[in-house]
């Protein structure tokens, strides 16, 4: 039983696409100044790039620093949108309709975007080619024998990326086909054409609906092992680091890929509240599909804390000196430890407190504070395994030393948050961030008669 | 005439009862290899290049107090665990036991860096820059390297190609490359102990560093790797080397690693009183 009243296939349309067909005032105001800030991110890329390394905080033991923190942070994003399409589309969860697509867009761009960490992230960016296959006109070398090394992380981490990326760029197209075509009947001239090309000649036949269905159910199926793969590789990249000590742990693959889901997860609440907001779409993003991703976020952000909670256990268990010693740069060193206590207080404590009360659930403005605070949190988690795990590396406490990010980092940093939200307001612009036909599906469905004194759905799916 | 390349395996061994922390091997591998300047900035900010450094450390409390030195090098593991993180292959083991660093292929994604549990990697953060009147005591067999890349340890390879080519193939000195006569005359044309040895070794007063082909019977660190390698067959197999009957030991061995370089343990003649 839904919530909200029945909505009109007609009144869908009109709301949903008002975005598209009339861009708001705000518009080209917002996206020229995140363009500015993305642009003065890559200037400060292009000034690391060209003075060389020596512009960031970085030194010899702490070699990793706020990039990577960064590009693991984006890839946890990134999970929200198969875990929201998939896994809720297999697992038939209504509430999930208006949530699907601003996620699995989330997650193309959040992808996008944590991929250009690692890139300007090496010392010699022009060289990548040799390391990643980052252009499609620049192959590998392959006719003078040079192959990447396929041992390392390095290489199996954007394989697994890539693979992500790609094959949710095509669970969004399919999934979009329906409502490009009523873009494409709905617009004229050059959008007419390039709609028109989108929808792949889309009529809406039950054979289109029954293979598109098909698609999204196979694609669904297919995407769950990449899903599950692609952060535990982001994690081995630390797991399989032999000489750091804390890093050097088995748990890290289901630490990660929990943990990626609670921000991502979280991060898709915020996404919908504020277009909600922005966009006046009350009708779709109704307080019960807030409150069902809160109550998912409150079992994941459990099994997330049990990994938090044995990852220090296994680290005091071992007792060894080396270990310790993380664990002492992380507890009582400040300002680490001040650190440590406020990313567990607004990873777990805060956010799940609050999503423990109904009422607090249904509140917006409480449930956005909650899930900014985990998506700080969980930036601070990735930032506290991968800095004090290298400033305490190993018991060579001449080498040990601490890590200040620049100004440059911090820059950049802020500018890969501008990017992903001006390329979401970008396809907010051209695509429905809420499918129609998914919304219409869900009307249909929850549609009720009266026999007698009961109230039946008036359609039932066929399984 | 090519004469059939000898198999060797380079060691060195470390005394650390007869270092004295001098920083004369410091200084002699800032000169060997063309390493930058380093700066008080570099060293404050924890980006000196120190290919090799002398770590020092404080035993007992003041002023009760010793002080302790180490020679820390890049260790040319056997299992190194900088090498398979390469994506590039820019690190690797050749067959002489040495790790080698190609500084062409080197991208800079510093994961041997983290993935090395002696930080004896050394990142370019900057361009290397030398003043004009330096420039011509640049070693013209050691490559300058660019920003933004690795570099390490290498147990002067150029000194060894060197060495190869004037006593496997043209019977010369090795190092000054002049034409042996008389009774100096060697009767055997491969590489051995003194035909090679890196500018640390060579410049280290007390003799605390050694280095030689680990094969070399006559060398003087076969017996060292003999008793170390040893020691690893026996922990092994889950046996237990009594620690306090050698000197032999390697750096973080537990980190299974294997070093060619192998330290033993100063022998204290007064040890401190333990309170």
């Amino acid at each position: 039983m839904q919530e909200g009243k029945p909505l009109s296939s007609k009144q869908i349309n009109r709301e949903l696409l008002l975005t598209i067909l009339n861009s708001p005032k705000w518009f080209f105001t917002t996206i020229s100044l995140l363009g500015m800030i993305v642009l003065f991110a890559m200037g400060a890329a292009g000034i690391m790039i060209n003075q060389g390394f020596g512009v960031t905080g970085l030194n010899r033991p702490v070699m990793w620093g706020f990039f990577i923190t960064n590009f693991v942070f984006w890839i946890g994003i990134s999970h929200a949108g198969v875990m929201l399409s998939a896994i809720l589309r297999l697992s038939k969860a209504e509430w999930r309709r208006p949530a699907t697509r601003a996620a699995e867009i989330l997650t193309v761009f959040s992808l996008m975007t944590a991929m250009t960490m690692p890139l300007i992230h090496t010392g010699r960016p022009w060289r990548t080619v040799y390391w990643i296959y980052t252009l499609p006109f620049v192959p590998y070398d392959y006719a003078r024998g040079i192959w990447p090394n396929i041992r390392t992380p390095l290489v199996w981490d954007p394989s697994a990326v890539y693979t992500y990326l790609t094959s949710s760029i095509l669970f969004v197209l399919v999934a979009l086909i329906p409502d490009f075509a009523v873009l494409r009947d709905r617009t004229t001239g050059i959008s007419h054409r390039i709609y028109g090309m989108l929808a792949m000649g889309w009529q809406g036949n039950p054979r289109q609906w029954k293979l598109q269905v098909i698609a999204g159910v196979l694609l669904s199926a297919l995407i769950l092992p990449v899903f599950v793969s692609v952060h535990s590789i982001v994690s081995w990249d630390f797991g399989m680091a032999v000489s750091v000590k804390s890093w050097h742990s088995t748990i890290f693959a289901p630490y990660f890929v929990v943990g990626a889901v609670h921000s991502g997860v979280s991060a898709v609440a915020f996404v919908l509240i504020l277009l909600r907001y922005v966009y006046g779409w009350q009708n779709y993003i109704r307080h019960e599909h807030i409150d069902a991703l809160a109550r998912l976020l409150v079992v994941v952000a459990t099994g997330w804390f049990y990994f938090l909670v044995m990852e220090i256990v296994f680290g005091f268990y071992g007792r060894e000196a080396d270990e310790i010693a993380v664990r002492n740069f992380q507890f009582m060193v400040t300002p680490w430890n001040i650190w440590m206590m406020i990313f567990v207080g607004v990873t777990y404590f805060l956010p799940v407190g609050i999503w423990l009360s109904r009422s607090a659930r249904r509140n917006l403005w409480i449930m956005s504070l909650a899930c900014i605070s985990v998506n700080i949190g969980m930036w601070l988690e990735r930032f506290l395994i991968i800095v004090p795990g290298l400033a305490r590396k190993q018991l060579l406490t001449f080498d040990w030393y601490t890590y200040r990010p620049s100004p440059i980092e911090w820059i950049i940093v802020g500018g890969t948050f501008a990017m992903v939200t001006m390329l979401m307001l970008i396809v907010a612009r051209v695509a429905p961030l809420i499918p129609l036909y998914d919304i219409k599906e869900g009307e249909i469905l929850r549609t009720e008669i009266k026999i007698g004194r009961v109230t039946v759905p008036a359609v039932y799916r066929e399984d | 005439m090519v004469t059939k390349r000898t198999e060797h395996k380079w060691g060195m061994v470390v005394d650390l009862d007869r270092c004295t922390g001098c920083q004369a091997c410091v200084v002699a591998c800032q000169a060997e290899n063309n390493i930058p300047i380093n700066t008080k900035d570099y060293f404050q900010q924890r980006r000196a290049y120190e290919w090799i450094r002398i770590e020092r450390y404080w035993e007992g409390e003041f002023p009760n107090v010793k002080a302790r030195f180490i020679p820390i090098l890049c260790q040319h593991c056997e299992n190194a665990p900088c090498e398979p993180v390469c994506p590039v292959f820019a690190t690797y083991h050749n067959d002489e036991g040495l790790n080698v660093q190609i500084y062409n292929r080197c991208i800079g994604t510093r994961y041997c860096s983290v993935n090395c549990p002696y930080s004896v990697r050394m990142f370019n953060y900057w361009q290397p820059n030398w003043p004009d009147r330096f420039r011509n005591q640049l070693n013209p067999d050691v490559t300058v390297r660019t920003r933004g890349i690795m570099e390490k340890c290498t147990f002067c390879v150029q000194r060894l190609r060197r060495g190869e080519v004037n006593v496997e193939r043209r019977g010369l000195e090795p190092l000054t490359g002049e034409r042996i006569t008389g009774e100096k005359k060697l009767n055997y044309r491969q590489m051995k102990e003194g035909n090679y040895l890196p500018a640390c070794v060579q410049s280290c007063p007390t003799n605390a560093l050694q280095f030689s082909d680990q094969h070399d019977e006559t060398g003087p660190v076969k017996e060292r790797f003999d008793e170390a390698n040893e020691q690893i067959e026996t922990r092994h197999h889950g046996g237990h080397v009594d620690e306090s009957h050698t000197r032999v030991y390697r750096l973080f061995e537990e980190v299974g690693t294997k070093p060619n370089v192998i330290y033993l343990k100063k022998v204290d003649s007064f040890p401190l009183e333990k309170a």
